[in-house]
């Protein structure tokens, strides 16, 4: 269970967070919807403790997350833009972080093998394609088991296969009871991943609830009609 | 135990670089050269330490600077996992500045060795020297990393300022005293200059080096000031613990900012 209390940042004069207030369910997916520069990764940041926030607090399973740290071993998180040291090696990289997080896990092998990736575990990541990056950083969210999965605009750089097969991991993640977070500018997606809905605007937010019921309320029957719908509604 | 993964990484790294291995590989060159022309005395711990007063800082800013840009990924990619910042901070550093300041040290001390010059010299001599260029590759490190955190996302004015002040401390400041001495001289100016030179920590370890050697025709006048004012050991050891103090600030300042920093 994730809640964030009266969340503010500023960066300079420009409040990119103004005062957010947010309950994020324990084993569901929630996706987080709004338009380009509506503080979507600035949320997520701050949940990881990347960002600092001005004022408020987040609190994960009853413990504020300020000046912690051991909260994130209970965290998998996929970037939005996958940069990794250039010199490592897809191999070299997870035994890395393995040591790091104190873990022997073998589930980086089958996650590989999964994605297709298995024969490029000695490439360096400089020699990577995008989309093999995005996997790699896939991967490393899901490697470690965590309970709370975060993915940050996942299947950007994806194309179709990788992205049905990502997709196909998520759901499975999720009916292992794992809570996860989700943005994404693919409406389809959200619907297909996420069962409750948030919608930022300018660092606020316009909507928290089920996806079923903002859809009934807007009578559409896709949710991008839906979000299109509330988009306009706040423009006016 | 984290910092000390990240730094096993961080060397493994780095000495795939080879770029460390070329500037310890400069200092052999220089050490040899000098002891091979100075006759192994205290004239070629004189001119290698001249050498070292404007290498190490130089370097030590440029790359504590630009190391911060390019390893940005990696500290990206490790802000996300179980660690604190103050570990992940101080494996970063010691990633860079142990790797420098062995670089120097062996680079400094193979020729000495092989040319027997550590028998025939004097052991303090040449220990006080490298104890100097390891305290020195640390504190201008430890400034690199500040400039580098301050201007993170606009490398060309962190690196800018990093090689603003290698100038600054190391050549201008040295004239601007002149100029003032020559200015003031009909004041009493030597306990303000006293404050001058232990504000430039490139001064301090100049100034330490030619107590230690006592040529005062070569002090310049900071260091003539110093001489009359502390004496010999007295002004090593204050020379020294400035030197400290130096070397505690930039570290410091860096790590409040790394831990406050939006990434």
């Amino acid at each position: 269970m994730i809640s964030i209390k009266k969340l503010r940042k500023d960066f300079g004069p420009r409040t990119v967070l103004n005062e957010l207030d947010l309950e994020i369910p324990a084993g569901q997916a929630t996706g987080i919807v709004g338009p380009n520069g509506s503080g979507k990764t600035t949320t997520i940041k701050a949940l990881l403790g990347l960002v600092k926030p001005t004022s408020g607090d987040i609190v994960v399973d009853g413990k504020s997350i300020e000046g912690e740290w051991l909260y994130r071993s209970k965290i998998g998180y996929m970037p939005q833009i996958a940069r990794y040291p250039e010199n490592m090696t897809i191999g070299e990289l997870f035994e890395f972080i393995k040591n790091m997080r104190g873990s022997d896990t073998n589930r980086d092998r089958e996650l590989l093998e999964y994605f297709d990736l298995d024969s490029e575990i000695d490439k360096r990541m400089r020699a990577l394609s995008g989309g093999m990056r995005q996997k790699v950083g896939a991967i490393l969210a899901m490697m470690f088991d965590p309970e709370i999965l975060i993915f940050d605009e996942p299947t950007a750089g994806l194309d179709p296969k990788s992205s049905v097969q990502f997709k196909r991991l998520v759901h499975e993640e999720k009916q292992k009871g794992k809570t996860v977070l989700l943005t994404s500018h693919i409406m389809s997606e959200i619907e297909e991943l996420t069962d409750h809905l948030i919608f930022m605007v300018e660092g606020n937010i316009r909507y928290d609830g089920p996806m079923r019921e903002l859809m009934e309320r807007q009578q559409e029957q896709r949710l991008e009609g839906a979000v299109a719908k509330m988009m306009e509604e706040t423009a006016a | 135990m984290k910092a000390l993964t990240i730094l096993k990484y961080q060397w493994k790294d780095l000495l795939r670089g080879k770029w460390i291995v070329g500037y310890g590989l400069i200092y052999l060159l220089i050490a040899d050269a000098m002891i091979r022309f100075g006759n192994a005395g205290p004239k070629a711990m004189l001119s290698i330490s001249n050498i070292m007063l404007l290498l190490i800082p130089l370097v030590g800013m440029i790359y504590g600077a630009l190391y911060l840009y390019q390893s940005r990924e990696f500290t990206e990619l490790l802000l996300a996992q179980p660690i604190d910042r103050p570990s992940l901070f101080w494996g970063l550093f010691g990633g860079l500045a142990i790797p420098l300041a062995l670089a120097f040290a062996l680079g400094t001390a193979i020729p000495m060795i092989y040319t027997g010059m550590i028998v025939t010299a004097n052991l303090q001599s040449i220990l006080l020297i490298l104890m100097l260029g390891i305290a020195l590759t640390l504190l201008f490190t430890g400034l690199g990393f500040w400039f580098g955190l301050k201007f993170f996302e606009d490398r060309v004015k962190g690196l800018g300022f990093a090689l603003v002040s290698w100038l600054f401390l190391a050549v201008l400041y040295d004239g601007l005293i002149l100029l003032a001495v020559f200015a003031f001289g009909d004041y009493p100016i030597e306990k303000p200059m006293l404050a001058l030179a232990l504000a430039n920590p490139i001064d301090l370890a100049r100034i330490t080096v030619l107590l230690e050697f006592d040529i005062s025709a070569l002090m310049g006048y900071t260091g003539a000031v110093f001489n009359r004012f502390f004496g010999s050991m007295l002004g090593i050891s204050v020379a020294l613990s400035c030197l400290m103090l130096w070397l505690g600030i930039p570290l410091w300042r860096s790590q409040r900012q790394f831990e406050k920093k939006d990434f």
